[in-house]
């Protein structure tokens, strides 16, 4: 038996996630250590230090290896993570939004000093124990840790070069995710319901992608993309076993982007989870999630894009349209924009289906195209559901769309934030998510996808529509009987911060798109 | 035909010394209505005031550049001003840059000189609203959106413009959103417009697939290399967005209900600038219509349709402002039908959509001081006898009477008459139908006339109708003088400024071609004899509508146009989804919502299929599985 060589890993590039993954593991030792009245601000500077760490070493790898344009991406880890332009641009955006997601955790003045998240996930819900705990004002403060550990998965998926480390990823994303999504202090049926479903349902589509791998690993001997890559551009062996492998893994992936008809779980989810636990899901799991998806899909299946172009279409048009003419009968504001990250969802895949490659005319790659719209799309989203948990009565925050009535004239500041980004979601000029359609449309017209883009456009006017109505209900409708005390709660500092940068990058993004394009550009293609 | 006269081909300078300035005129009003609405109450006691000066500013600056133009030589008309790179990656450039004109600086003359007579007459006129400096802040906000509209050098910025003066409309529309139907018209104006930007953004992303860029002057120089089916087709979404903004058929529905909003707001958007975006898109896009007969002659029809259209819905309506809406499609359709003849219209298109900015901006205002001193009522059955009772109103009101019609000598006599001459030498039905319409336009609005402001009173009880104060009847004076004077004064002039811009032949036309000419003869006939039936068939107006003949009914239910929308749109899709699942059909009010309504009805039946089951939803993943599969397969196969 031959000696154990330890792997050379390259702690330098690590560093980021490194430093997520470390704020996570000692905010366990925190719990076990720290005393309770401590805890939330130790968490809090914990999660401070980890991200603003990941942050600056992510930076400073990708400024270093800009500088060293031949060997400054690579492929390291003992090939299992790509250190490439879209990495780089995913983690500073992963480590952005999370740090706006989770700041929101620690909110206590919309509650009435209470967090949003229940006092005691295990007393069970209308039981003394659980009043009890109210009383006490016990708090989870787990809730830190494993939103880090989730981050750590966010950042390593859509790095990953082989599928072994796509599949840990994956779970290591997920797992932390499902008990989040059952922790809300209100509603906790409707929120531990959301948690099993989205467990259930995951499982089912990790099986899906697992059978994939195996068959993809049964024609092409490696689990590396790289190796996987080659053999299908080779075109030995089993062809069929490619195809399968490719249908089986596309199903894993379109399920975390919300992809219909692998969408299901997003509406129940989205509206059962704690809202700043949905913020976080609908703005980095879909990131991740995307950032993987291109990966695999130009990296690994590059060569058979043929075979995957049509049912990639196909898949677009139906999330697109489904997601928009769905979005239009929510009576629910959480759902709708359930709805609504399903049918941008669709237009980020018409970059995807484009599969454009290096400069043409519009000088974006699908890659940079779909990484710019998710930015934008992740920064309007944490921003929309930030004002979601300042609408509130007594019973918690109030998502029917029918108590919305007359905000807008209540409160003409909030409410025109909110309608500012309903206004992106829907892609008006001087607005970020104008200039993220532009550049994902313009990815699937030079991929030679003229008639998608057609599709797109009639989808997003149908889109527009339902986001209009959100704006009429605020601004246009007479509050009704059932208002039943609902008003706009001022929140503190944390969400104030996290509605201002949103709203600064919306707008910001929409002038000013150059801020962040080049940036984009710099992510064009995955290394090989 | 394809026209023998070419269109301009644009050919700008860099900018230097004043026109640098120029982006001074969209940022004053800008900063102006976010200064409004970000200060809040605190301006409520001046804010309007700053809002007036505002486009008062905007319109300094833009006559200071005028006469820099004049005083330039030709060639050195058409000025670039570079204001920022907005987007700048590799070869994706897009420069935020304006264009100053022949063309574009009449706009802003007409947008800002207008804007600030009617910012000064909302003074007055929103003076007892508590949200009059949101109005303000909503007014000025429009203006810039405008002036970003006509001064952009692309179509992606004026796309932006574009979208701007939309959400301004629609807020103004719904500015009294107490009122539900304030509220449904806003919505259906907004939706509608919709309709008309997805042609805006195919013809955009048409023209950035073959030249990489949508400058209008980059466009221009290509144009002749598009496939003539390609430019047909860029030309028909052009048209589609036109007629969105500019209320042509069959997007025209909006317009009537527009009038929900305040009347000045009808005055500066619904007539005198926004509704004309259209015409200005047409011949700006001149380059491309030269390529293309078919999307041509589509212009002409739908210009002409819209015309008669709008003329018989002013026929038979009560209300005084809904008249004057149906007046200004009609007025519109002119400038379209000009517009879709080519080089050879440009001009006249032109020239009719300044003298109708201040004409159909004189009336509408007129109607809004007659709306203050009759309670805000509008239905001209309870008017009459108003001559005596506001003299002010009613010789400024005349005035513009007077031109609408084409009495000789006032601004629209000019201005039509052209169109009408450019009609008959294009296509002798297209002319006819435009010597038509000006006969149903002097019956309308004579009818209009009469019945407001002649015969015996019909005033409800308790209402004194009673002269509107100064800072109302000025802006009122002023456009009057202008309805009277522009005409005469831009007819010998403005050919020669703006065939270099626009294209066309130059020619000077004298002011008395109209009595050299048969076709001026047999309009001015057409035109009095449209008077004279006018005053005979309303010597007496009843206090209650007759039911009258078909033609009026048609007209007072917009000849049919929701009804059309819901025949053809919006109930054929209810049927079919009535089939597929029994939905109550009554629930949905089709009218308003066309689009929403329709979906909505599908996205119920979709709906059904989120049971909140995990089964069922583990069974629709598999489900996709084998689409996927199935795809894959037949990929294969293929």
């Amino acid at each position: 038996m031959s000696g154990f060589t330890a792997p050379a890993l390259e702690y330098g590039h690590l560093a980021p996630l490194i430093f997520v993954f470390l704020a996570g593991t000692f905010g366990v030792g925190v719990e076990a250590t720290v005393p309770r009245r401590f805890r939330p601000t130790a968490q809090l500077v914990l999660v401070a230090i980890g991200l603003i760490g990941a942050l600056i070493t992510t930076i400073g790898n990708w400024v270093g290896a800009l500088a060293q344009p031949d060997t400054g991406f690579f492929i390291g880890v003992e090939g299992s993570l790509a250190f490439d332009g879209p990495t780089y641009f995913i983690w500073a955006t992963l480590i952005v939004l999370g740090a706006l997601s989770i700041l929101m955790f620690g909110e206590r003045q919309l509650g009435g000093g209470a967090t949003p998240f229940t006092p005691q996930a295990a007393s069970l819900p209308g039981t003394p124990a659980e009043r009890e705990a109210t009383a006490l004002k016990l708090e989870h403060t787990e809730v830190y840790p494993l939103a880090m550990f989730s981050l750590t998965g966010m950042m390593i998926f859509p790095a990953a070069a082989d599928m072994l480390t796509l599949f840990v990823s994956l779970e290591i994303m997920s797992l932390p995710l499902y008990l989040l999504a059952g922790l809300a202090r209100r509603r906790r049926l409707l929120s531990q319901e959301a948690a099993l479903k989205y467990f259930m349902l995951g499982s089912f589509s990790s099986a899906f992608f697992v059978m994939g791998m195996a068959l993809i690993y049964g024609y092409a001997g490696s689990f590396d993309l790289g190796i996987v890559a080659e053999a299908i551009t080779q075109g030995a062996g089993s062809y069929s076993l490619v195809v399968g492998g490719i249908g089986l893994m596309a199903v894993g992936t379109l399920f975390k982007v919300g992809a219909v008809p692998f969408h299901n779980w997003t509406p129940d989810v989205y509206q059962g989870s704690p809202t700043v636990v949905t913020g976080f899901m609908a703005s980095c799991v879909k990131i991740a999630a995307f950032g993987a998806l291109l990966r695999l899909f130009f990296v690994a299946f590059g060569g058979a894009r043929w075979d995957w172009q049509p049912f990639m279409a196909v898949i677009a048009v139906l999330t697109m349209f489904v997601g928009a003419i769905i979005g239009i009968v929510q009576d629910d504001v959480k759902r709708m924009l359930a709805y609504s990250s399903i049918a941008h969802a669709g237009f980020i895949l018409t970059a995807l289906v484009g599969a454009a490659q290096g400069e043409a005319i519009m000088g974006m790659t699908s890659v940079s195209s779909a990484l710019f719209y998710l930015a934008v799309y992740g920064l309007t989203t944490v921003g929309a559901f930030a004002i979601i948990t300042m609408v509130r009565n007594e019973g918690g925050e109030v998502t029917r769309l029918s108590a919305w009535a007359g905000i807008g004239r209540r409160n003409p500041g909030i409410a025109g934030i909110f309608a500012l980004f309903l206004l992106s979601f829907a892609g008006i000029p001087l607005t970020s998510g104008f200039i993220g359609k532009l550049a994902v449309f313009g990815a699937a017209w030079q991929g030679g996808f003229g008639w998608l883009v057609v599709v797109a456009v009639l989808a997003s006017l149908v889109a527009a529509f339902f986001y209009l109505r959100v704006i009429v209900v605020m601004f246009f409708s007479d509050a009704g009987d059932e208002e039943d005390g609902v008003e706009v709660v001022m929140p503190s500092w944390r969400t104030t911060l996290t509605i201002a940068v949103a709203l600064v990058t919306t707008v910001g993004l929409g002038v000013l798109p150059n801020l962040l394009l080049p940036a984009a550009s710099m992510a064009a293609e995955f290394l090989r | 035909m394809v026209n023998p006269l070419q269109t301009a081909i644009l050919e700008p300078v860099a900018a230097s010394g004043l026109f640098q300035m120029a982006w001074l005129m969209i940022a004053i009003p800008l900063v102006s209505a976010a200064f409004l609405l970000l200060v809040g109450k605190a301006s409520n006691a001046w804010g309007h005031l700053l809002a007036t000066l505002a486009p008062i500013a905007s319109f300094g600056i833009g006559l200071a550049l005028f006469f820099q133009l004049l005083g330039a030589s030709v060639a050195e008309r058409t000025v670039e001003v570079p204001v920022y790179e907005w987007i700048g990656v590799g070869p994706w450039d897009v420069q935020i840059a304006l264009l100053v004109d022949q063309l574009s600086i009449l706009f802003v003359l007409l947008i800002t000189g207008v804007g600030s007579l009617i910012h000064i007459y909302s003074i007055g006129y929103m003076e007892h609203d508590e949200r009059r400096r949101r109005f303000f802040a909503y007014l000025n906000l429009f203006i810039a959106a405008m002036l970003v509209l006509v001064l952009a050098n692309s179509y992606l910025v004026l796309f932006i413009g574009w979208e701007g003066v939309g959400l301004a409309s629609y807020l103004l529309i719904g500015f009294w959103q107490h009122r539900p139907a304030a509220a449904a018209a806003a919505k259906k104006a907004f939706v509608m417009n919709r309709v008309g930007d997805i042609g805006m953004a195919l013809a955009m992303i048409t023209m950035f697939a073959h030249f990489g860029s949508v400058e209008f002057a980059e466009v221009g120089k290509n144009a002749a290399q598009f496939s003539p089916l390609t430019a047909t087709l860029v030309g028909l979404f052009l048209l589609l967005a036109a007629c969105g903004k500019s209320a042509q058929v069959p997007l025209q529905a909006w317009l009537l209900d527009a009038m929900e909003g305040p009347t000045p707001v009808s005055a500066l958007i619904h007539a005198a600038t926004m509704v004309t975006a259209g015409v200005y898109l047409i011949v700006r896009s001149g380059p491309i219509f030269d390529q293309t007969p078919v999307a041509s002659t589509a212009v002409v029809v739908v210009g002409t349709v819209t015309l008669l259209v709008g003329a018989w819905i002013g026929t038979s309506k009560d209300d005084i402002k809904k008249v004057l809406a149906g007046s200004t499609m009609s007025q519109i359709g002119y400038m379209i039908l000009a517009a879709g003849i080519g080089p050879a219209g440009y001009v006249f298109a032109i020239f009719h959509l300044l003298t109708h900015g201040f004409f159909k901006a004189n009336m509408f205002l007129g109607a809004g001081s007659i709306m203050h001193g009759m309670d805000d009522d509008v239905n001209m059955r309870n008017f009459g006898a108003l001559g005596r009772a506001m003299r002010w109103t009613f010789l400024t009101f005349a005035m513009g009477y007077l031109a609408i019609i084409g009495f000789p000598f006032f601004a629209g006599f000019y201005s039509k008459d052209h169109i009408i001459v450019a009609a008959f030498e294009h296509n002798m039905i297209v002319g006819i139908c435009a010597l038509i319409g000006a006969g149903i336009t002097a019956y309308y609005m004579t009818r209009l006339m009469v019945m407001t402001f002649f015969g015996r009173k019909r005033w409800e009880h308790g209402v004194h109708p009673h002269e509107s104060p100064g800072v109302m009847v000025f802006p009122l004076v002023v456009l009057a003088i202008l309805s009277v004077v522009a005409g005469v004064a831009m007819n010998s002039w403005i050919n020669g400024w703006l065939v270099p811009a626009v294209g066309g032949e130059e020619h000077t036309y004298g002011l008395l071609d109209g009595f050299t000419e048969p076709i001026g003869w047999l309009t001015m006939g057409v035109v009095a004899i449209g008077v004279v039936i006018a005053v005979s068939v309303f010597k007496s107006v009843p206090k209650e509508a007759p039911r009258g003949n078909f033609l009026e009914r048609a007209a007072r239910r917009d000849v049919y146009g929701d009804d059309i929308n819901n025949a053809v749109v919006v109930n054929p899709l209810m049927a079919f989804i009535g089939l597929l699942t029994g939905f109550d059909r009554g629930k949905v009010d089709g009218a308003v919502e066309g689009i929403g309504a329709s979906t909505s009805g599908l996205g119920q039946v979709l709906r059904r299929l989120q049971s909140g089951y995990v089964r069922s939803y583990g069974l629709t993943m598999v489900a996709g599985a084998v689409l996927v599969g199935a795809v894959l397969i037949l990929g294969q196969l293929a």
